[in-house]
């Protein structure tokens, strides 16, 4: 090969390497092999499986659609599972943002304190996913607990109430995260500050007080955030796993066992054999409800959520 | 919104939302203050916040840890772990925020979908395929699956935040650059770079404040006792077949939400503004 024609190749190269959509993809390369290693083969993976008795130890054997089978018709685990998650969903999500919605309007004041709360409320959050919180929950509602003890000085009579019994176990963990409410407000106050001036002047002209202002004013106007933070805390409390494994580990009675810690279960027994073709379709599942629920609340946008 | 208020009003005002502030943390200052108590005065003096009796006692029997490891080892580990993904996430997830923002090329819109539906897909429903995968590829028992897959931007959040960052900075710029001879490659590290670092402090704190707080992984990845992070280690701390007490576990707990209090109480504003302009979870 002669000289000139290596040196053509070379500018060739270059050129090539140096056009936009060369270095678009070379950009993104780390995002699509990360995307192929680290989601799509494992899914892909786990799909197979679903459908396989696989026990880790000895190789899968292909049973077809019996692990789904056995999940929707025998299973009264899955059920209590799916109930316990759906509950926790359904009453701890509204709540969080209800929450985060009034603190929000509280902290939307102008004074020189202000920054000092927002960062006090919000510091729970921060920290509310580590293990030492879960500790510390449980050992502030343990019968001799903290929580008990301040009950005692206010109600005399109420001592060694059982938080962790079958029926306020979970209530324990709602608390939890309604406790949590932190990032949602942050999000509420900063849409409350792009709110112009202008419409509450306008509305108060026309006669409107206090009350009404919120109503007919703010409100509707913070409906696509509040819509955005019940999406987001929605697929959070449907995910819940450290909290709810550490504070009460699915018990008393599986009455706080999360969907998620009845899969991890299924995978890693603490006695007998792994069911990892079983897990595999109880996380399909879940990928599904939880697809379901953000495409029905998407749907819902429309009907409720204010768009400017 | 600036509306007059009569003194006595604001006074309540600040009452009221200095009891509620206390609320929020009392939990907290409870963990903290109770640590410092004598170990039996713990339980019987729960409704009392600030100790009677201070005492370091805590403190030095539950560093020694248990199984041969203080913990000194396993916060060593944590801060490896932390440190290193966090390292990954900032850079390939800039590369790729860039690309995303700034550059045309073919399955952009594809990617950027895909982008988007990483952050639907989070760590609990990928735990069993994960572990399945990383199974076949001997990565179970080693720190690989905590720290490697970070270095491919598969966390769509940091992509989005540092997104929105590069849509703030004006083209001219880039365009300046290109008149100037500048490659794609140079103008990303010589210009677009040094102008995201806000970005890249906030996304820092939540990436590192997360992987410190991973208890799945570790859970699911860590076998040997030397290789444990603060949060698996906190956990079979709090057992008490491991020989710890409530001081000692109260104590260590306490340390270990050092650094993610630190990091927030020094770079709250960025933390905050962070969580405004995207909205994530927390």
């Amino acid at each position: 090969m002669s000289n000139r024609s290596l040196e053509r190749r070379e500018s060739g190269f270059t050129r090539w390497f140096h056009k936009e959509s060369t270095a678009g993809l070379i950009f993104s390369l780390p995002f699509i092999i990360g995307f192929l290693m680290f989601l799509l083969i494992p899914m892909a993976l786990s799909l197979y499986y679903s459908f396989c008795k696989y026990d880790i130890q000895s190789p899968p054997t292909w049973i077809g659609l019996d692990n789904y089978i056995k999940i929707f018709t025998k299973d009264k685990t899955f059920s209590k599972a799916l109930g316990v998650t759906v509950y926790f969903a359904l009453i701890g999500t509204p709540l969080k943002v209800i929450f985060a919605l009034i603190v929000a309007l509280i902290l939307n004041h102008e004074t020189r304190a202000v920054g000092f709360y927002r960062a006090t409320y919000y510091l729970p959050s921060i920290i509310g996913g580590s293990v030492a919180v879960a500790i510390l929950w449980r050992r502030m509602f343990e019968s001799n607990g903290t929580i008990n003890a301040i009950l005692s000085t206010i109600f005399p009579g109420m001592t060694g109430f059982n938080w962790f019994g079958e029926g306020p176990a979970i209530w324990v963990l709602i608390i939890l995260t309604v406790w949590q409410f932190g990032s949602s407000m942050l999000i509420f106050l900063s849409s409350l500050k792009q709110i112009p001036m202008e419409l509450y002047e306008a509305a108060s002209i026309d006669g409107a007080n206090g009350i009404k202002r919120f109503f007919h004013v703010t409100l509707p106007l913070l409906t696509p955030t509040i819509f955005f933070n019940l999406v987001q805390q929605t697929i959070n409390s449907f995910l819940a796993f450290t909290q709810s494994k550490l504070i009460t580990n699915g018990g008393p009675r599986d009455s706080t066992l999360f969907y998620t810690v009845y899969q991890y279960n299924k995978a890693f027994p603490a006695l007998g054999k792994s069911q990892m073709g079983y897990a595999s379709a109880l996380a399909w599942i879940m990928l599904v409800i939880v697809s379901l629920v953000t495409f029905l609340l998407f749907k819902s946008r429309s009907k409720w959520v204010y768009d400017a | 919104m600036k509306t007059e208020r009569k003194p006595w009003k604001e006074v309540l005002y600040h009452i009221l939302v200095a009891a509620g502030a206390l609320i929020m943390v009392y939990p907290l200052l409870w963990m903290v203050f109770s640590s410092f108590k004598p170990v039996d005065t713990i339980l019987p003096t729960a409704k009392q916040l600030i100790p009677t009796e201070w005492t370091l006692r805590n403190y030095i029997q539950g560093w020694k840890g248990f199984m041969g490891y203080t913990f000194g080892t396993f916060f060593l580990n944590s801060f490896f772990i932390s440190l290193t993904s966090t390292f990954g996430t900032l850079l390939s997830s800039s590369l790729v925020a860039y690309a995303l923002q700034r550059l045309q090329f073919k399955g952009k819109k594809i990617l950027f979908g895909l982008v988007l539906s990483t952050m639907m897909l989070p760590a609990q429903i990928l735990m069993i395929p994960q572990f399945m995968w990383y199974r076949h590829l001997n990565w179970v028992g080693t720190y690989f699956p905590m720290i490697l897959p970070y270095f491919f931007a598969i966390q769509g959040f940091f992509v989005y935040l540092i997104m929105n960052f590069i849509d703030g900075i004006p083209k001219d710029l880039d365009e300046a650059a290109k008149i100037d001879g500048c490659s794609y490659y140079v103008t990303f590290f010589r210009i677009i770079l040094p102008l995201i670092v806000p970005a890249l402090v906030t996304s820092a704190i939540f990436s590192f404040i997360w992987r410190w707080d991973d208890y799945l992984s570790a859970l699911l990845y860590v076998n040997r006792a030397s290789m444990r992070p603060i949060s698996l280690a906190l956990q079979l701390f709090n057992d008490p077949s491991s020989g710890s007490d409530i001081g000692s576990t109260l104590a260590m707990s306490t340390l270990s939400i050092v650094p993610a209090t630190v990091l927030f109480l020094i770079f709250q504003k960025s933390l905050v503004e962070g969580i405004a302009s995207t909205g994530i979870k927390g």
